[in-house]
């Protein structure tokens, strides 16, 4: 799913005015699974697999990949809908320098729920 | 589009509370029974507006909406600047039950969101006899912290998008994209600290867990409306209150934590039943 993060974040012009002042690098991991994604005034501009030996990123957020895949489900179950939702279950950790998180959350927020528009485009094609 | 005015009339009231001299800004529409409306913590009155503007409900209700100090445009106390603003349990019940004497309000039933849903079930311990009917949207005996709150008023984050991006989640994905904005807007336009100062009612000095058995709804009756989506104030915690107590609660389908603004409408279609039973009472 974070594959095609990059393309559908950059695809949207809303999205990257929202977080046109963010500048960071921060690290989604999926079960043991990481993946550092690197963000230039709201675009990004890389996303890199693991594993790393020395990863270098601000905030990491962290959770099994069922908890991911039910959060990326066009239409998420109860309680799946939002990070905080996650993080107020216990069912994901934020962790790290959370000031870039914090500052832009409505940024962020969408940026990771992009990957629920794949399911959407593969249902519409 | 032709202009018109909404029916309702905002006045500023001036009163002493919590021990100090206060300007609160205070809305209403309809005649009837008073419906006294609490808002959400780090919001203001606009969020009923939807309910204002329903002749359904103003022909049989005077829906009433007021700021609280500091909130919306009340005004906060002279000296505010050298202070930091934390809402306690007794404040929040001496402000309403102040509010209801300032504006004589004849057994006024009172319904609050949130923080305002938690206050309402302290009222209906502390002062049954002062109300006619008590409705609780969003509302459950405690929520512990989920997040480190002191995001919420420091100068390297910007306050307003900050409280935003806090509770943007707990709105119904499915709520009318105009809602949730408006919803949302109010958090960005709060007072700096204001929304924290809140949530230390709401998530710490607030917790009614002990007392929630002491409810009496034969002295005054207990409503409770929770959206299925809200993840702060769950459906569990909701039902909890109402097995505890005896209350009627219904869990609104499609539906977060600020049904009355994110979803006037869908919110409306479970009120009305609420507002029939309390009229025949």
């Amino acid at each position: 799913m974070l594959d095609k993060i990059a393309s559908l974040v950059n695809a949207d012009a809303k999205l990257i005015r929202r977080g046109r002042f963010v500048d960071t690098t921060f690290l989604v991991a999926i079960d043991a699974a990481d993946t550092l994604i690197r963000v230039q005034e709201g675009r990004i501009t890389s996303v890199t697999a693991g594993p790393f030996i020395t990863p270098d990123y601000s905030f990491a957020l962290r959770a099994s990949r069922e908890v991911w895949e039910k959060f990326w489900q066009p239409k998420p179950p109860l309680g799946f809908t939002d990070i905080f939702a996650l993080v107020k279950q216990k069912l994901m950790r934020v962790e790290g320098d959370l000031h870039p998180f914090m500052s832009n959350l409505l940024y962020f927020k969408d940026v990771l729920a992009a990957p629920r528009q794949i399911k959407q485009h593969e249902a519409r094609s | 589009m032709s202009p018109r005015f909404e029916p309702i009339t905002g006045r500023y009231l001036h009163l002493e509370l919590l021990g100090k001299p206060q300007r609160l800004y205070v809305e209403e529409a309809g005649n009837g029974i008073p419906l006294l409306c609490l808002h959400t913590a780090g919001s203001d009155g606009r969020q009923y507006r939807g309910l204002m503007n329903d002749a359904r409900i103003t022909k049989n209700f005077r829906v009433i909406a007021f700021d609280m100090p500091w909130h919306g445009k009340s005004s906060p106390p002279a000296g505010w600047q050298d202070e930091e603003y934390q809402l306690s349990s007794r404040h929040y019940v001496d402000l309403i039950v102040g509010v209801a004497d300032a504006l004589e309000l004849d057994k006024p039933v009172a319904m609050g969101c949130s923080i305002g849903g938690r206050i309402v079930l302290h009222l209906a311990c502390e002062r049954p006899e002062r109300f006619r009917a008590l409705i609780g949207l969003e509302s459950a005996a405690y929520t512990a912290p989920y997040y480190d709150l002191s995001w919420l008023n420091r100068p390297d984050v910007h306050g307003g998008m900050v409280c935003a991006g806090v509770v943007s989640g707990l709105i119904a994905p499915t709520a009318p994209s105009a809602g949730r904005w408006e919803t949302l807007w109010h958090y960005m336009q709060s007072g700096p600290g204001v929304f924290k100062g809140d949530l230390y009612f709401y998530m710490i000095d607030g917790d009614i867990r002990d007392r929630v058995k002491q409810i009496d709804i034969a002295r005054c009756p207990l409503f409770l409306l929770t959206g299925e989506y809200d993840y702060s104030c769950t459906a569990e915690g909701t039902l909890a209150v109402a097995e505890q107590t005896g209350a009627q609660a219904v869990i609104m389908q499609g539906l977060g934590h600020f049904p009355m603004s994110e979803d006037p409408e869908k919110f409306i279609s479970y009120l009305l039943p609420v507002l029939e039973k309390i009229k025949a009472l």
